[in-house]
């Protein structure tokens, strides 16, 4: 089942990676997402846009289903991923986590080394071919920008490094596993401009190759980089649809209100 | 009236850092009384030899190895019993009423004087079980005596790992045991060794339930099955007993050092560890 954008104006939405639909989500007793349907078109960016304590964030980590480590979380609803439920029963959690992968508000890289922070899933995945592993390390690193970076500094302490060049680095961490989907959780909020910039640059670079998600407080980043944003309040996707147009011509007056900032 | 600041900072400089510096000074000249007294008595002979006439003469090699074997056997036993408990109660269960309870228990377990363990381990290992005074039964008591310690140390060592690391690992499709091994125990490391060098430093110190368990056979151990004496059995017997207060500070001497050095070794090594990981 795939939805529609809900403004009938928008230009037909491309191949979908992931499709929520009809999304409850409980914490306990509190309803944290209410039948929340939306797409996650493939090698677009989306972001996820609304005030604190809206759900965005819960609604990203359904999709990698991260809330699963959270005591008394309760989904239902449909969640696909390639047109397949990843809240089946047969589902494979950890496979899936390697296929959605996700970057974090803080960078939080491990207290190790470059190397040893890159390699990380590969070595839980058991991969130990030296060569490939090198070679893996130099693609990912590569790809987040860092390599001409630290390509000298492969052995040193990753938490020494400036913070937009760790966050990086837990891009490439992410990237070494190949995942298809990249969850990204407020990923500027502890960085500077520059750094932020750094960031959004590659965003839209990984985009031809990977789908990304993006929650984000800064509604410019949303304008700036996204192709889809979902308004959320309250549990409820108000609105959903092409960037530009949301921002333009928003067909909800709760969207209007938040995107000239009366609120939020 | 109230005292202007000028003063409360001086007085509180004052009463903290003499307060440092008393136990300093104690601890200090504790040991340097017992290696004033006891080095000059230190040779190799008596490092090397077999103590003679109940220890009135001869070495202490012996006891030094029951010293070594002893708490190595009980951290062999207690350790990975201890950390697998740890890792269970605090990765694996959420908080309930149970882990409160089994938490309760651990901390009174601590609490219970060695000698509680020393009659437990004579009445049911050298007793029941026939192991008899050895080092089997010495070394499973102690194990016993410590395990609380290591578990309850083990687990605020795990607790303070920043529950970041673990959302990132899972994030990356590791499961929870790839979790614990790559990310979890290394991070917790020094933590646990701390817990890990209390326990030992009470095997090593410990009296009572070593007379009890394994004995005070000063003879070299062919077998678990064998009775040992530890150095500080030793002392206190020939302290006790009167027999010679100059080889007693000789093994108080030799068992302060050897104390220092195991410490020292641990802590080498878990630095040694760190370095190469974080490299």
């Amino acid at each position: 089942m795939i939805p529609t954008p809900t403004n009938p104006s928008d230009p037909p939405l491309p191949t979908a990676k992931m499709v929520v639909a009809k999304l409850d989500l409980f914490y306990g007793a509190f309803q944290a997402l209410r039948q929340v349907t939306m797409p996650f078109a493939k090698n677009h960016i989306t972001a996820l846009i609304g005030p604190s304590g809206c759900g965005k964030s819960t609604l990203l980590r359904v999709l990698n289903r991260m809330n699963d480590l959270i005591p008394g979380v309760l989904v239902q609803g449909r969640v696909e991923l390639d047109g397949l439920d990843i809240y089946a029963p047969a589902t494979d959690v950890c496979e899936l986590r390697t296929r959605v992968g996700m970057v974090f508000q803080r960078p939080n890289p491990f207290p190790l080394s470059v190397r040893d922070n890159v390699l990380f899933g590969l070595r839980v995945a058991g991969v130990h071919h030296r060569a490939r592993l090198d070679e893996t390390m130099e693609r990912s690193l590569r790809a987040a920008w860092l390599w001409d970076n630290l390509k000298d500094r492969l052995h040193h302490p990753a938490l020494e490094l400036p913070l937009d060049q760790q966050q990086r680095l837990c891009v490439a961490r992410l990237l070494a596993v190949s995942p298809e989907v990249i969850l990204m959780d407020e990923p500027c909020s502890a960085l500077d401009p520059i750094a932020t910039a750094k960031i959004e640059e590659l965003m839209l670079e990984l985009k031809r190759d990977y789908s990304i998600v993006i929650v984000t407080h800064n509604m410019q980043q949303a304008a700036r980089i996204s192709d889809y944003t979902g308004y959320m309040l309250l549990g409820d996707m108000v609105e959903f649809g092409d960037t530009g147009r949301l921002f333009t011509n928003p067909a909800d007056t709760r969207t209007q209100d938040y995107i000239s900032g009366r609120y939020g | 009236m109230r005292v202007p600041p000028k003063y409360t900072q001086m007085a509180a400089i004052t009463l903290l850092g003499g307060a440092t510096l008393l136990t300093l000074a104690v601890l200090v000249f504790i040991i340097a009384f017992v290696l004033e007294k006891g080095l000059p008595g230190v040779t190799w002979t008596f490092l090397s030899a077999e103590p003679q006439d109940m220890g009135r003469a001869g070495g202490i090699f012996p006891i030094i190895v029951g010293t070594l074997l002893l708490p190595l056997l009980a951290l062999v036993i207690a350790l990975p019993l201890g950390v697998g408990s740890a890792v269970y109660l605090c990765e694996y269960t959420r908080e309930t009423r149970l882990t409160r309870v089994i938490r309760f228990g651990t901390d009174c377990l601590a609490g219970i004087p060695s000698i509680i363990f020393g009659l437990f381990g004579l009445v049911f290992f050298v007793g029941i079980l026939h192991l008899g005074w050895s080092l089997l039964s010495g070394g499973l008591t102690l194990a016993i005596m410590i395990l609380p310690t290591i578990i309850r140390t083990s687990e605020e060592a795990l607790r303070a790992v920043p529950y970041a690391y673990r959302e990132v690992s899972c994030s990356m499709g590791a499961t929870r045991w790839e979790t614990v091994r790559r990310v979890v125990l290394p991070n917790a490391l020094p933590g646990i060794v701390t817990g890990v060098m209390l326990g030992l430093g009470r095997c090593i110190s410990e009296t009572a339930a070593v007379i009890f368990t394994a004995g005070t056979v000063a003879a070299m151990p062919t077998s678990a099955f064998d009775s040992v004496r530890t150095m500080a059995v030793h002392f206190y017997l020939l302290a006790r007993e009167g027999i010679s207060n100059e080889k007693a500070y000789g093994t108080a001497a030799v068992l302060i050092l050897a104390v220092l050095l195991v410490n020292l070794a641990a802590y080498w090594m878990m630095h040694a560890f760190i370095r190469r990981r974080a490299r």
